[in-house]
């Protein structure tokens, strides 16, 4: 209850200032006009479409994510924050946000991409769906642990995708490869072994999120 | 003293014999290597490039034992001990890394091809590279400790996956990977009993080096604090 | 008579490889007002934020315990309110919706009486509606108690109680002072006389460690 709290007052103060959601926009247009350019009249193949499909959403959730708690750490409010609730409520409250953004985020790429690819068609949508739904949770989870690292450290623009980028490899994989397989059309029996190991980064990224969110947040 | 002394021969001796046994076809003397189909003279490279990479994992293990250390007691010799760990996996890292693109070159015709087992090698280099610069963008030690700590932490969490993940999606080139049809499982099977001999000497040999390093890298780490603290 | 006890033992601060202060002990119980001094850098803020649970000492052991029972860390922030230059309100929102956010993510019950209450006792009540952002400092500072106050915390940390603020805004401090002291226990970190002659005690962090002000009337 208290984290939805947090999570309205992050959404209002977001409205307010569109500190995230401006330049948030502004990147996915500008990394999709550089493919766009770079690939000028080319035909691409389509695991490559799909490839780059995660591309784009990778650099556009680096550029957004981290405001969570940068955002409290330049205002200086982390303290303000830290007066009035537990470590628990902020991390999910936070969470809740990123989970908001990453999923409005991805949707308005996935629409922007299959109208603007013509290689980019799936084959099997619910696959994808399924990979999807669970790769932006991870991708939510993760980068929200990783922003509250950084903003306790001094260049924390260009940092956040360096220690991002690990963490979230084995979850990019996945689901490059699952983007193809909805692509080729492949069955959904084919791809759940590729679901489940998704569902199981989520599961142990949350756990180890709580966790260690206490040792990341107490000075 | 008498442990250096051991180490030394242990290392010079698996050196030399590592790199001067002959390899043929037909074993018949005590230092005589067996041909591993498809490796070839370049099998040898097994006594060198299997012993960094094990001590790039096993570094990275230690490290995070560490770290979950420091986390519980918050004792900044526990943080020391993690990051010279880190340090020296950093280095097996680099080792693995270069005398396995080396080896590819010779063995799969190029330095890289992003099998499964050089993609998860890469992987670890990134995650050493980010706890460095995780490590420098942070003033006060205690929060430099504690997020650094962290960060091994949930790293470490990520590996299984990749791990379980990667031969399902790229090829095995690599031997004893599943994929690979020439050499197979090589370690178990295709070894004969000095080969095996050496390499697990090796491997020993190795470890007690690291441990050697780690030991002299973390006690001098320490001095250096306590200097600083009594100059200060 | 509510009864919130804080004990803190052996406590010790070293930022990096410097020493802020060694052994300290310090308790308080129920009600009253401390005040603790010292020149600048003698580590008051420190102190205070490290008896408020808000960071850990480097060795030693900090308790808060009401009616008996020990309040676990996650609990804790509810039993506090802290006012000092470095809490900071958020700028996009105005007066109202701070207290409003605020109460709502500590999860209290929000009483109409109480916020204008506070509101018109700290003299914000015509501008609670204008965003932080074009408030003055003091005002700042008066919106920091009614931040401070709103849930009826059952211990106060002022750091710098009065600054920025002009003597109608200290009188109120004073005044709010002593009506908390009554059941809440109200420590003060200041090296304004003013502010210190409103304690019942006052200690001096200096060299290291902490003792009652020798000079002290």
């Amino acid at each position: 209850m208290s984290s939805y709290a947090l999570f309205k007052k992050d959404l209002a103060s977001e409205l307010r200032t569109r500190y995230a959601i401006n330049s948030l926009v502004m990147f996915i247009v500008v990394t999709i006009s550089v493919i766009l350019f770079s690939i000028g009249n080319e035909k691409i193949s389509d695991f490559l479409s799909g490839g780059l499909f995660w591309v784009v959403i990778f650099f556009s959730a680096m550029s957004g994510l981290s405001r969570a708690f940068v955002s409290e750490e330049e205002r200086g409010t982390t303290l303000t924050l830290q007066l009035i609730a537990s470590p628990t409520t902020i991390f999910s409250g936070k969470l809740l946000f990123n989970l908001i953004l990453v999923f409005a985020m991805n949707i308005i790429i996935a629409l922007l991409y299959s109208a603007l690819f013509d290689s980019f068609v799936l084959k099997n949508l619910s696959l994808f769906l399924y990979a999807f739904v669970l790769g932006n949770i991870g991708i939510a989870i993760a980068s929200t642990l990783i922003a509250s690292i950084i903003a306790k450290a001094s260049s924390k623009g260009t940092l956040y995708p360096v220690l991002s980028f690990p963490i979230l490899l084995p979850l990019m994989l996945t689901l490059i490869d699952l983007t193809k397989q909805a692509m080729d059309g492949t069955t959904f029996e084919s791809g759940y072994i590729e679901l489940a190991v998704l569902g199981c980064y989520d599961i142990v990224m949350i756990a180890a999120s709580f966790l260690l969110f206490d040792f990341i947040w107490k000075d | 003293m008498i442990w250096k002394i051991i180490l030394f021969l242990l290392i010079a001796f698996v050196s030399i014999a590592g790199i001067t046994f002959p390899i043929v076809a037909t074993p018949a003397h005590w230092y005589d290597f067996p041909l591993i189909p498809g490796l070839g003279e370049n099998a040898k490279i097994i006594f060198f490039h299997v012993p960094t990479a094990w001590l790039t994992v096993i570094a990275f293990f230690m490290s995070t034992v560490y770290s979950i250390k420091y986390l519980r007691k918050k004792d900044l010799v526990d943080d020391i001990k993690a990051h010279t760990s880190a340090q020296l996996g950093m280095i097996f890292c680099i080792l693995a890394t270069v005398t396995g693109a080396v080896w590819a070159k010779f063995a799969w015709g190029s330095y890289w091809s992003w099998d499964p087992r050089q993609t998860s090698i890469f992987a670890l280099l990134l995650i050493y590279g980010a706890l460095f610069a995780l490590r420098s963008a942070v003033e006060v030690e205690e929060k430099r400790a504690a997020l650094s700590a962290v960060y091994s932490i949930i790293a470490f969490v990520t590996v299984p996956f990749f791990v379980f993940i990667m031969p399902r999606i790229m090829r095995g080139l690599h031997p004893g990977s599943a994929d690979d049809t020439n050499a197979g499982t090589i370690v178990n099977f295709k070894m004969n009993g000095n080969m095996l001999l050496i390499f697990f000497l090796s491997l020993i040999g190795f470890t007690i080096l690291y441990y050697w390093i780690w030991y002299v890298g973390y006690k001098s780490m320490l001095y250096k604090e306590k200097l600083n603290k009594q100059y200060h | 008579m509510s009864s919130f006890e804080l004990h803190a033992e052996n406590i010790s601060k070293v930022f990096g490889r410097r020493l802020i202060f060694k052994d300290v002990d310090f308790s308080c119980k129920n009600n009253g007002i401390y005040g603790i001094s010292g020149p600048n850098g003698s580590g008051k803020s420190t102190f205070l934020k490290i008896i408020s649970g808000i960071i850990s000492p480097t060795k030693g052991k900090v308790t808060h315990s009401f009616d008996g029972k020990v309040v676990e860390s996650e609990h804790l922030h509810n039993f506090l309110g802290f006012v000092a230059p470095y809490v900071i309100l958020y700028d996009e929102f105005s007066a109202v919706e701070n207290i409003h956010f605020f109460s709502k993510i500590r999860g209290i019950n929000f009483t109409q009486e109480k916020f204008d209450f506070l509101f018109q006792h700290f003299g914000l009540f015509d501008r609670k509606d204008d965003l932080v952002k074009g408030y003055s400092s003091g005002m700042k500072q008066r919106l920091k108690y009614i931040f401070a106050l709103i849930h009826s915390p059952k211990i106060l940390f002022f750091d710098e109680p009065t600054s920025n603020l002009d003597n109608s805004g200290k009188e109120k401090v004073y005044q709010t002072i002593n009506e908390e002291s009554q059941n809440n226990i109200v420590i003060i970190a200041s090296n304004e006389d003013s502010d210190l002659a409103v304690c019942s005690t006052v200690l001096e962090l200096k060299n290291y460690k902490i003792a009652p002000k020798s000079e002290n009337k």
